[in-house]
């Protein structure tokens, strides 16, 4: 039976769902790194995540129309980013705490909202799948990337996106500014509340985009507590990709990869304990955040430090 | 100001008398004030007067905000309070639910109490309660036939020590590793979660169920010899007598021992400590595992006084209900002190049980006060800058 996994339709399936599992991590992990950069660490995903989630699928459950229920998640996430935003620079809150705060109040309020609303559980239409003419007919890699629903396409195209914000326009350059070096920023003339406040904005506008990925993408339903720590997750792969989009990218696919292989050991019905292989990227984020840290230091110098303006 | 900095450096250990005996006799009740100076406050240091007055004007916005969202979901807010009063503490045994909810936040609160007062951020509550829970669970399995003699102590000191561990891996990360204490004890508490779930359904499992198709992650009902002390007919149980005792001794620790004086030195001014020969290091490893053990403790008196089982539901909360997130919202509460921690702790435990009784009469879905602990603890955190404005308009 575990000759199964390796047969190349298992492979390819295995594959097909890495990438797809990948997406909901991607936008969080990338609107987090934003964010971390800028010098804020927003431990808030999961919670953003999660009512963006409730929001879309409540949303496309009533009027069917996905693009709205993707704006209105796109607005709920930005909402709360603004006031997580709000807590941790405006209010120079501990930003680790805070997090949990805003995390706790997004369980509680997506729970809250669906038991009132929706009462029953019942399932949406989501995004469906767009083959790419002529590309999906590559052998092997045709079907694993380019037979996917538009929120893939969009969380891989977001990757060399932000790679180029961040790193070749003045925007980028004013936030690596703030995170790195505040004082020195200020002195220029950049406003270091007014980056900070756009970048976890972002941050939350594309976690509000990650929890609509998973509730009108692909699960297609709401329960309590769907991104079961995803967010929390995304936090922890900015710091395993040393702020840097591509690495991110890399854990995230690191992390969806195993997902899905665990997905299919127990669709296959092979003896393995699932729970060991949902483990193991945890442990490996463990080990890579050691090296990581052990490394030249990239971390943004002034994460998690308010900016304090000298007198 | 220097003159209050410069006072960090005498350590009671290297100076010939303590700090404490160099005062006179009835002020040496108070030396959090003399000790410690007011320069340079740690995040959390609420001084005296924010004590009180943070947690109310953050609870009371808390409430008003409940409010308006009860209001919006069509629910009178005052009979939704006063269904959750009711619920609470409106009699001997809704009372003793309370204190019994309030139990494991009290252990995981006054583990967050060192924690912070050394200056590093513990939010693996999930998964040392796990770990603790897990250990006390081998020693009951093993030693069924034992009395309660052997089996109590020794499952609850599995419990400390199961936790200590599962903190002291996050503190040596940090220590030694420099990774970031919130990542890693975030990892650590779903790494418990996958560790318990796989035990429940492989080894430890209910061998009454071991061979059904589908696997319910528990283990058997744990030998009525582990059974803590319980107040028939309520739910209250000897546990929770513990915890206010080990509230107590950890406020001596941290604020009459030399040990307890290093640890607040460090999460005081990690610099000025280290220059007066504290090994920050060592006292900040020192804070993860007392942190974690006090959260395992907790999760072993979770077990032997109100489950008596343990059981998952695939990630750590099935068993912990919150708990860990949830006692950091009570330390926090509490200004951060472990006495302070009791009644924050009970005040929430009123909480988690009122939220019953909101469900069952007025029909508010009891997540509402998960949203409602959420915004309480984002309020505490914020009203931090209130403090810090007042502290400097003194300064001045």
């Amino acid at each position: 039976m575990v000759t199964d996994l390796f047969s190349p339709t298992v492979l390819i399936g295995i594959l097909t769902s890495g990438v797809r599992l990948a997406t909901s991590y991607l936008y969080a992990a990338i609107g987090e790194t934003f964010g971390q950069i800028s010098g804020v660490l927003n431990l808030g995903v999961e919670g953003i995540m999660l009512v963006a989630a409730y929001a879309a699928y409540y949303v496309v459950l009533k009027t069917g129309d996905l693009a709205l229920g993707l704006l209105v998640a796109i607005l709920v996430g930005g909402a709360m980013g603004l006031a997580m935003a709000f807590i941790s620079v405006t209010l120079k809150a501990e930003q680790g705490i805070s997090g949990i705060g805003v995390y706790l109040f997004g369980l509680g309020l997506s729970d809250l909202l669906y038991r009132v609303t929706v009462k029953s559980p019942q399932t949406v239409t989501g995004f469906q799948n767009i083959s790419i003419p002529g590309l999906t007919d590559i052998p092997v890699l045709g079907p694993i990337l380019f037979n996917q629903n538009v929120l893939v396409y969009g969380a891989f195209a977001l990757v060399p996106v932000a790679w180029f914000v961040l790193n070749k326009t003045s925007f980028g350059l004013a936030v690596r500014a703030v995170g790195q070096n505040p004082e020195a920023a200020d002195t220029l003339g950049i406003s270091v509340a007014r980056i900070r406040y756009i970048t976890v904005t972002l941050g939350g506008a594309l976690s509000g985009i990650a929890g609509a990925s998973l509730s009108i993408a692909l699960l297609n339903l709401f329960q309590q507590n769907l991104t079961s720590g995803q967010g929390f997750i995304a936090v922890a792969l900015v710091y395993f990709g040393a702020w840097k989009p591509a690495r991110v990218m890399l854990g995230c696919l690191l992390f969806s990869m195993v997902n899905a292989l665990q997905l299919w050991i127990q669709v296959l019905n092979i003896p393995i304990p699932s729970d060991i292989a949902l483990m193991m990227p945890y442990v490996l984020t463990i080990v890579a955040l050691m090296f990581a840290a052990r490394a030249v230091v990239t971390q943004p110098a002034a994460l998690t430090k308010p900016f304090e303006r000298g007198e | 100001m220097v003159a209050g900095q410069l006072f960090l450096f005498v350590d009671p250990h290297i100076s010939s008398k303590s700090a404490a005996e160099r005062l006179p006799f009835f002020r040496r009740f108070y030396p959090r004030k003399e000790t410690l100076i007011e320069t340079q406050r740690p995040r959390f240091d609420l001084g005296r007067l924010d004590f009180i007055l943070i947690p109310a004007l953050a609870g009371g916005l808390g409430l008003l905000v409940g409010a308006l969202m009860l209001l919006a979901l069509g629910a009178n807010p005052l009979d939704a309070y006063a269904a959750m009063l009711q619920g609470a503490f409106g009699s001997p045994n809704a009372f003793s639910d309370t204190l019994v909810k309030a139990g494991p936040l009290l252990f995981v609160g006054i583990g967050t109490c060192i924690a912070y007062r050394c200056g590093v951020i513990n939010i693996g509550g999930e998964g040392q309660l796990v770990m603790g829970a897990l250990a006390a669970t081998g020693i009951a399995l093993t030693f069924q036939d034992a009395p309660a003699i052997f089996l109590i102590p020794a499952g609850l000191f599995a419990g400390f020590i199961g936790g200590a561990v599962w903190g002291g891996i996050a503190g040596i990360l940090k220590v030694k590793f420099r990774v970031n204490e919130v990542l890693s004890t975030i990892m650590l508490n779903s790494i418990a979660g996958f560790i318990m779930t796989f035990l429940l359904t492989g080894p430890l499992i209910d061998p009454t169920t071991a061979d059904n198709a589908i696997k319910i992650p528990q283990t058997q009902r744990l030998p009525i010899a582990a059974d803590l002390w319980r107040w028939i007919p309520t739910r209250f149980h000897a546990g929770l007598i513990l915890g206010v005792v080990i509230a107590i001794l950890v406020y001596i620790l941290l604020w009459r021992t030399t040990i307890g004086y290093r640890i607040r030195a460090v999460g005081f001014n990690p610099r000025a400590s280290q220059y007066a020969g504290i090994s920050v290091a060592r006292y900040q490893l020192l804070a993860f595992l007392l942190s974690g053990a006090l959260a395992g403790l907790g999760g072993a008196v979770e077990l032997f006084g109100v489950t008596h089982r343990l059981f998952s539901d695939g990630l750590a909360h099935g068993f912990t209900g919150n708990a860990g997130f949830n006692g950091i919202v009570a330390a926090l509460f509490g200004g951060l002190h472990p006495v302070g921690t009791i009644p924050a702790s009970i005040l929430f435990g009123a909480l988690l049980v009122g939220a019953n009784q909101l469900q069952r009469t007025i029909q508010v879905p009891s997540a509402f006060v998960v949203t409602l602990d959420g915004l309480i603890v984002v309020f505490v955190v914020a009203s931090q800058i209130w403090a810090q404005r007042k502290k400097r308009v003194i300064e001045r």
